[in-house]
C-alpha cells in the first residue's frame, strides 16, 4: 500500500495543481503535499523489509504479461527517503524565487517526485519503463520552458541523450522479457531467466548505455553540465539530487543481478571507462570558474567513483554506493542550494567577480564550508562512511590483484583533486578581500534558507557520526544482491 | 578497577562542548567568557588525562567501545577507544602543552573582535578534538578521523585571517598535500582490511592475524602508513606546507605545527611498532628519508630571516630526527623526542610569539635585535629552549637527541655522522636566531623600540612553565650510564612497544666519548654563532649558496613547475579542447543530424516539447507491436 501512496500523492497532487490559480496557494500546496508525502516514506522506512504494507501487486496489462506490481526493500526505501526529503526542501529553498505560471511549474515537478518514486519501487519491468519516462517528460519540459537564455538548445541535447537511452533500455526490456520463462515482465522472471553469456553481453549494453546515460559517465556526460547549468535550480536539485540515482539503481537492480556474467566480463572495462571520466571531470572542475559548472563537474566524478564500486562485486562497494547514493543527493542539494543563493544575491556565478563573502555574510560561509567538505567525505560527515566502503570495495574487485590495486589508486585521485577544486572555490568565493560588487543592502540568509540548511547539516552530522544507521537500511538487501556473484565465480 | 577509565570518553567531549559553545556563541559571549571557557575544558581534560595517565602507570588499560560505526557483513568497525601507555602519555603532552597556549592565546589574540575571537578558540578547541580522537582511537580509522579532523583545523586556523590570499593559499596548500598523505593513509588500511579483515589495533597486532600477512604485504602496508605520515608530518617529500603554514596565529604554530599535529605521524607508526618492525625495508626508507628531511630543513634554516620561518624549518629538521630513530627502531627514543620537543619548540614558538607581539607585529630579525634590554624573560626562557634544541647536558633535548643518535651510531656510524652534522647546524641557526633578536642593538623603527615591552603575565606564566619542562623533561629518560634503571619512560612504555633490542650492545665507554664529542661541537658552534652574530649588521644581498638556502633550495617552484602547472594546464586542455570540441562536438553533431533530418520529415517542425511526447507515445505504441509477433 504504501508504494502506491508514495507514487499517487504526488502524481493526483500535481494534477490537482494544474488548476491552482494563486502563487501562494500553489506553493503552501505542494508544500503540504511532500512533506506528506515525507510522512509515508518515514513510516515506510520504520516497517520491516518485507511488511505486507511495503508491497503491492495488480492487474495492469495482462495480455502482455504485466502487472502493477511495487515493492519498497531496502535501497527502495533509501531512496524513497531521499526523494521525500529532497522536495520539501527544495520547496523550501525556493520559496522566494518567482516562476511564471508558477502552478504550472510545481505540478511539472510534483509529477516528477511521482515517476521518481514510481521507478524506486517498480518491480515490473514495464511500470519500470513507464515511470522512468514519466520522471523525465516534466524533467524535459521545466528545462525547457523555465531554463536559461540556451534552454532550447540545451533540453533539445538532453532530450537525444535521454531518448537514445530509453530507446536502448525499451528494446532490452521486450527482449529480455521474450526470454523469461512465463513471458513476464517482473523482477523474479528477469532474475529467472536463463541467458547465455552471447544474450547476457547484447542485453548487459542495451540497458547499461540507458543507465550511464543518466549517470551520467564519461564520455555521455555532456548533456549534464549544461542541463544543470541551464535549468532552474529547482530542477537541477531534483536532477543531480535525485534522477542521476535512477541510472544507479538501475544498473543494480535491473542489471546486476539479470546478466550477472556479462556484469562481470565487462567490469574492467566499464571501471576504467569510469576511472578516466573521474579524473577527467575533476581536473575539468578545476579550471572551471563557474560555481554551477564546477559542482556538476564534482558530481560527475562522484557518481563515476560510484558507477566503479557497483562493479567491485562485493558487499562493502555495493552497499557503500547505496548509502552513497541517499548522501550524494542531500549534499548536492545543499550546494545548489548554496549557488543559488549567491547567484540572487550578487547576480553572478562567476568566482573571478567574486571574493570576501566571508566577511559580510557569516552564516552563508559557515554554511557553505560545511557543505562543501561533505561533499570531499571529511570524516563524521556523510560522505565518508559511503566512500570508505567504496574504496574498499574496489581494492576488493573481484579482478586481477593489480587491475584493483590500478582502479583504487586513480580512483582515489579524486580524494586530492577533490580537495583542490573545492578549496579554491571556497577561497575565491568567500575569502580574501571584499569583491567590489557587493552592495551593503544584500541580506545574509533568509529564514527559509537557515531552515532547509540547517536540516542538510543535521542530516549531513547524523549520518556521518553513525553512519550506520544507513547501513542497517541497506544491509539485507546488499547480502541478497551480492550473493549472484557467488554463483558466478 | 577496570571501570574507573570508563569516563575517559570525557576527554574529548570536553572541548568538543567547548567547541559547540564558542562557535556557537560567538556573537553573544565576552572575550573573557570564550577564553575562559576554551582553556577551561582543556583544563578539564587535562586533570582527567594526568587521572587517567596515574591509573595507566599502575597497570590499568582500557578499551571501550561506544557504538558501531561502519559494520558491513565481515567488516566491523566500531567506535572505540584505546587508552594504554602511548596513548596516556600522548594525551598529557596534547592537552598540557595545549592547556597553556589556549592561556597564552587569550592574551595573544585580545585585540581580535569578539565573533573572531570565539571564532578562533572555537577553532583551537574543535582541533584538540581532533588530536585526541587521532591518539586515543583503538583502530585505524578512528584514527584517521582524527587525523583528517587536525588536517581540516590545521586549514581553518592557517586561513584564520582570511583577508589575506596569500595566507588562505597557504591554508589550502596544507590542506591539499595532506590529502596525498590520507590517500596513502586510506590505501594502507584497505590492504590491511583486504589480507586480516580487521582494522583494530588489537586484532590487527596479534599473532594470528600477523600471520596472514605476507613480507611483501607488510612492505606495502607499512610503506603507505609512512607516506601517510610524510604528509601529516612534513617529510619529504611533502613537508613544503608546514614552512607556509606559519601565516596562521602564533600560537596556532606552536600547538599544531610544532607540538602536536605534526608529531601524529611519529605516533601512528610507533603505534604500528609491531608491523614496522617486521618491515626491514620500510625501515631503511623511513630512516633515510628522516635523515635527508632533517638535513635539508636545517640548511634551509641557517639564511632565514623570519623569526617563525627559522622556527618552522627547525621543526621539520626536529620531526626528521625523531624518523631516523623510527628507522633505527628506537620508537622510544622517538616518542621521547616528541614529548621534549613538544616542550622546546612550543616554547620557542611562544616566545617568537612574545617578540612579534611586541614589535608591533614585524616578524624579520633582521629588523630586531638587542630586545633582551626590555624583555628579560622572554629572552631567559627562549635562550632555555636554544639550549635544550641543541643538546647541552642536562637539558631535556639533550637526553633526546643522545639517545637518537645513539640508535643511528648502532645502525650504521656514517648515519651517527650526518646526524651529528645536522645536530651542529641546529644549534648554529637556534643561535644566529637569538643572538640576531636579542643581543646587539636594536635595529627597528622608532616607534617599535617605543613600543617594546615584555608580554603581559597571561603570555609569560607559559613561557615559564615550558621552560621549566624544557629544563627537566629529560630525566624521565636517564640513560643506563648515568644511572642504572633511569629508562622511566621506556619502562613504562615497554607493554606497547617492542624494546630497541641493540641499545645496550655498546660499550660504556663509547658512549661516554659520542656524548662528549658532541656536547664540545655543539659548544664550539654556539660560540661560533655569538662570535659572528652578536653584533650582527644588516648585510647585502645573499649569493651563491647563501641565495639558494635562502630561496629554500626553489623545492616549491620546481613543485609548481612539474606538478602543479602541468595539471592546471593539463585540466584547461580538457575543459576548452576536449570536453567543449571533441565530446560535445560529437553529440552535437548527432543532435543537428537529427535535427536536420527531422526537418525534412517534417516531424519536429512543431517544437521539441511535443515532439518528445510523440516519440515517447510511438515508442509505447512500438512495444504492442514488437510484443504481438513475439507472443506468437
Amino acid at each position: 500500500m504504501i508504494p502506491v501512496l508514495l507514487i499517487l500523492i504526488p502524481l493526483l497532487a500535481g494534477l490537482a495543481s494544474f488548476f491552482f490559480k494563486k502563487d501562494g496557494m500553489v506553493r503552501a500546496w505542494v508544500l503540504g503535499v511532500s512533506a506528506i508525502t515525507l510522512a509515508v516514506a518515514l513510516i515506510a522506512l520504520s516497517l520491516p523489509e518485507g511488511d505486507a504494507l511495503l508491497q503491492k501487486d495488480t492487474e495492469w496489462l495482462p495480455a502482455l504479461g504485466s502487472s502493477f506490481s511495487v515493492r519498497i526493500d531496502g535501497m527502495g526505501k533509501l531512496l524513497c527517503l531521499l526523494t521525500a526529503i529532497s522536495f520539501p526542501l527544495i520547496f523550501t529553498a525556493v520559496w522566494n524565487n518567482s516562476y511564471k505560471k508558477s502552478n504550472n511549474f510545481f505540478a511539472l515537478i510534483l509529477l516528477g517526485q511521482a515517476g521518481l518514486m514510481g521507478v524506486f519501487v517498480a518491480t515490473d519491468a514495464l511500470l519500470f519503463y513507464f515511470f522512468w519516462e514519466l520522471a523525465l517528460i516534466p524533467m524535459y519540459f521545466l528545462c525547457s520552458q523555465w531554463g536559461g537564455e540556451n534552454r532550447i538548445r540545451i533540453s533539445f541535447k538532453f532530450f537525444i541523450y535521454t531518448f537514445i537511452g530509453s530507446v536502448l533500455m525499451l528494446i532490452g526490456i521486450l527482449w529480455l522479457q521474450s526470454k523469461t520463462g512465463d513471458h513476464s515482465f517482473s523482477l523474479q522472471s528477469f532474475y529467472d531467466a536463463k541467458l547465455s553469456v552471447k544474450e547476457q553481453t547484447i542485453l548487459f549494453w542495451l540497458f547499461f548505455i540507458a543507465f550511464a546515460i543518466k549517470m551520467p559517465i564519461f564520455p555521455l556526460h555532456t548533456w549534464q553540465p549544461d542541463a544543470y547549468e541551464q535549468s532552474p535550480t529547482a530542477v537541477t536539485m531534483v536532477l543531480s539530487g535525485v534522477m542521476v540515482k535512477m541510472g544507479l539503481l538501475g544498473v543494480i537492480r535491473w542489471l546486476m543481478p539479470v546478466t550477472p556474467i556479462a556484469f562481470h566480463v565487462w567490469g574492467d572495462v566499464i571501471m576504467s571507462l569510469s576511472v578516466t571520466g573521474i579524473i577527467y571531470a575533476s581536473l575539468i572542475a578545476i579550471r572551471q570558474n563557474d560555481i554551477k559548472r564546477l559542482i556538476a563537474y564534482s558530481s560527475i566524478a562522484h557518481i563515476g567513483l560510484m558507477c566503479m564500486a557497483l562493479f567491485s562485486e562485493n558487499k562493502s562497494g555495493i552497499q557503500g554506493v547505496m548509502v552513497q547514493m541517499f548522501n550524494h543527493g542531500i549534499n548536492i542539494i545543499g550546494l545548489w542550494i548554496m549557488a543559488e543563493i549567491i547567484e540572487r544575491r550578487f547576480g553572478t556565478r562567476k568566482m573571478n567577480e567574486l571574493g570576501g563573502l566571508a566577511q559580510k555574510y557569516p552564516a552563508m560561509a559557515i554554511f557553505f564550508v560545511i557543505i562543501a567538505f561533505a561533499n570531499i567525505a571529511l570524516p563524521l560527515t556523510n560522505a565518508f562512511a559511503g566512500e570508505f566502503l567504496m574504496f574498499n570495495g574496489l581494492l576488493n574487485t573481484n579482478t586481477s590483484h593489480l587491475y584493483a590495486i590500478l582502479f583504487t589508486v586513480f580512483a582515489g585521485l579524486a580524494i586530492i583533486l577533490g580537495a583542490v577544486y573545492t578549496l579554491n572555490m571556497i577561497r575565491k568565493v568567500f575569502y580574501g578581500e571584499a569583491a567590489t560588487l557587493q552592495s551593503a543592502a544584500v541580506p545574509d540568509l533568509r529564514i527559509n534558507e537557515k531552515i532547509t540548511l540547517s536540516i542538510i547539516v543535521i542530516i549531513i552530522f547524523v549520518t556521518g557520526v553513525y553512519p550506520q544507521l544507513l547501513l542497517n537500511i541497506t544491509d539485507n538487501i546488499s547480502d541478497v544482491l551480492t550473493k549472484v556473484f557467488v554463483k558466478t565465480k | 578497577m577496570q571501570n574507573v577509565l570508563q569516563i575517559v570518553y570525557l576527554i574529548p567531549l570536553l572541548p568538543l562542548i567547548g567547541f559547540l559553545i564558542n562557535g556557537l556563541g560567538r556573537k553573544h559571549l565576552s572575550k573573557s567568557v570564550i577564553g575562559l571557557i576554551g582553556a577551561g575544558v582543556i583544563l578539564a581534560a587535562f586533570a582527567i588525562s594526568v587521572w587517567v595517565f596515574i591509573q595507566v602507570k599502575g597497570g590499568n588499560t582500557h578499551e571501550a567501545h561506544y557504538f558501531d560505526f561502519i559494520n558491513v557483513g565481515a567488516l566491523k568497525i566500531p567506535f572505540a577507544f584505546k587508552i594504554d601507555q602511548l596513548s596516556s602519555l600522548f594525551l598529557l603532552i596534547i592537552t598540557g602543552v595545549g592547556f597553556l597556549i589556549h592561556v597564552y592565546s587569550t592574551s595573544y589574540m585580545h585585540e581580535e573582535k569578539a565573533e573572531h575571537f570565539g571564532r578562533y578558540f572555537a577553532y583551537l578547541n574543535l582541533f584538540v578534538f581532533s588530536m585526541l580522537l587521532l591518539v586515543m582511537g583503538a583502530n585505524y580509522i578512528i584514527m584517521f578521523i582524527g587525523w583528517e579532523g587536525v588536517g581540516l583545523c590545521s586549514y581553518l586556523l592557517i586561513g584564520y585571517w582570511f583577508k589575506k590570499t596569500e595566507y588562505n593559499k597557504a591554508a589550502n596548500k596544507a590542506f591539499i598535500m595532506n590529502r596525498i598523505g590520507d590517500l596513502a593513509f586510506l590505501i594502507a588500511i584497505f590492504w590491511l582490511i583486504k589480507k586480516t579483515g580487521s582494522v583494530s589495533f588489537n586484532e590487527v597486532f596479534a599473532a594470528d592475524s600477523l600471520s596472514k600477512l605476507s613480507g611483501a604485504d607488510i612492505t606495502v602496508i607499512t610503506m603507505l602508513l609512512f607516506v601517510g605520515a610524510t604528509g601529516k608530518s612534513a617529510q619529504i617529500p611533502l613537508y613544503t606546507w608546514l614552512p607556509d603554514a606559519m601565516a596562521g596565529p602564533t600560537p596556532v604554530s606552536a600547538l599544531i605545527h610544532a607540538a602536536t599535529m605534526v608529531t601524529a605521524g611519529i605516533y601512528m607508526i610507533a603505534r604500528s611498532n609491531v608491523l614496522y618492525s617486521m618491515a626491514p625495508l620500510t625501515l631503511d626508507v623511513i630512516t633515510y628519508v628522516g635523515l635527508a628531511t632533517a638535513l635539508l630543513a636545517a640548511t634551509i634554516a641557517l639564511k632565514q630571516n623570519d623569526i617563525k620561518k627559522v622556527l618552522a624549518y627547525s621543526t621539520v629538521s626536529q620531526l626528521g630526527f625523531m624518523f631516523l630513530a623510527l628507522g633505527c627502531g628506537n620508537y622510544t627514543a622517538a616518542v621521547f623526542h616528541v614529548m621534549t620537543h613538544a616542550f622546546f619548540k612550543a616554547l620557542m614558538f611562544l616566545g617568537s610569539g612574545s617578540v612579534i607581539h611586541a614589535m608591533g607585529g614585524e616578524q624579520d630579525i633582521r629588523n630586531m635585535g638587542g630586545l633582551s634590554k626590555k624583555m628579560k624573560v622572554t629572552t631567559i626562557t627562549f635562550l632555555i629552549g636554544c639550549i635544550a634544541i641543541s643538546g647541552i647536558p642536562p637539558f631535556s633535548g639533550f637526553f633526546s637527541k643522545d639517545a637518537i643518535l645513539l640508535s643511528a651510531y648502532l645502525k650504521n656510524p656514517v648515519l651517527y655522522g650526518i646526524a651529528l652534522f645536522t645536530a651542529l647546524l641546529t644549534a648554529f641557526y637556534m643561535f644566529r636566531l637569538f643572538f640576531i633578536t636579542f643581543t646587539g642593538k636594536f635595529r627597528g623603527t622608532h616607534d617599535q623600540e617605543h613600543h617594546l615591552h615584555e608580554s603581559p603575565a597571561a603570555m609569560a606564566v607559559p613561557l615559564v612553565i615550558l621552560a621549566v619542562l624544557s629544563v627537566i623533561g629529560g630525566f624521565v629518560e636517564i640513560p643506563e650510564v648515568f644511572m642504572h634503571g633511569g629508562d622511566k619512560l621506556g619502562e613504562f612504555l615497554s607493554p606497547v612497544i617492542i624494546a630497541h633490542g641493540e641499545a645496550h650492545s655498546i660499550s660504556h665507554s663509547t658512549e661516554y666519548i659520542l656524548m662528549a664529542l658532541s656536547t664540545g661541537l655543539v659548544l664550539a658552534m654556539i660560540v661560533f654563532a655569538w662570535s659572528k652574530f652578536k653584533n650582527y649588521q644588516r648585510s647585502g644581498e645573499e649569493t651563491g649558496l647563501g641565495k639558494l638556502l635562502e630561496n629554500k633550495w626553489y623545492v616549491d617552484e620546481l613543485y609548481e613547475k612539474i606538478i602543479v602547472q602541468p595539471l592546471h594546464q593539463f585540466g584547461g586542455f580538457l575543459k576548452n579542447t576536449i570536453d567543449n570540441k571533441v565530446v560535445d562536438g560529437m553529440v552535437n553533431g548527432v543532435g543537428r543530424a537529427v535535427n536536420y533530418g527531422g526537418r525534412q520529415l517534417r516531424l519536429l517542425q512543431s517544437g521539441q516539447a511535443g515532439n518528445y511526447v510523440l516519440l515517447m507515445v510511438v515508442g509505447m505504441v512500438l512495444i504492442f507491436v514488437i510484443q504481438f509477433f513475439l507472443r506468437k
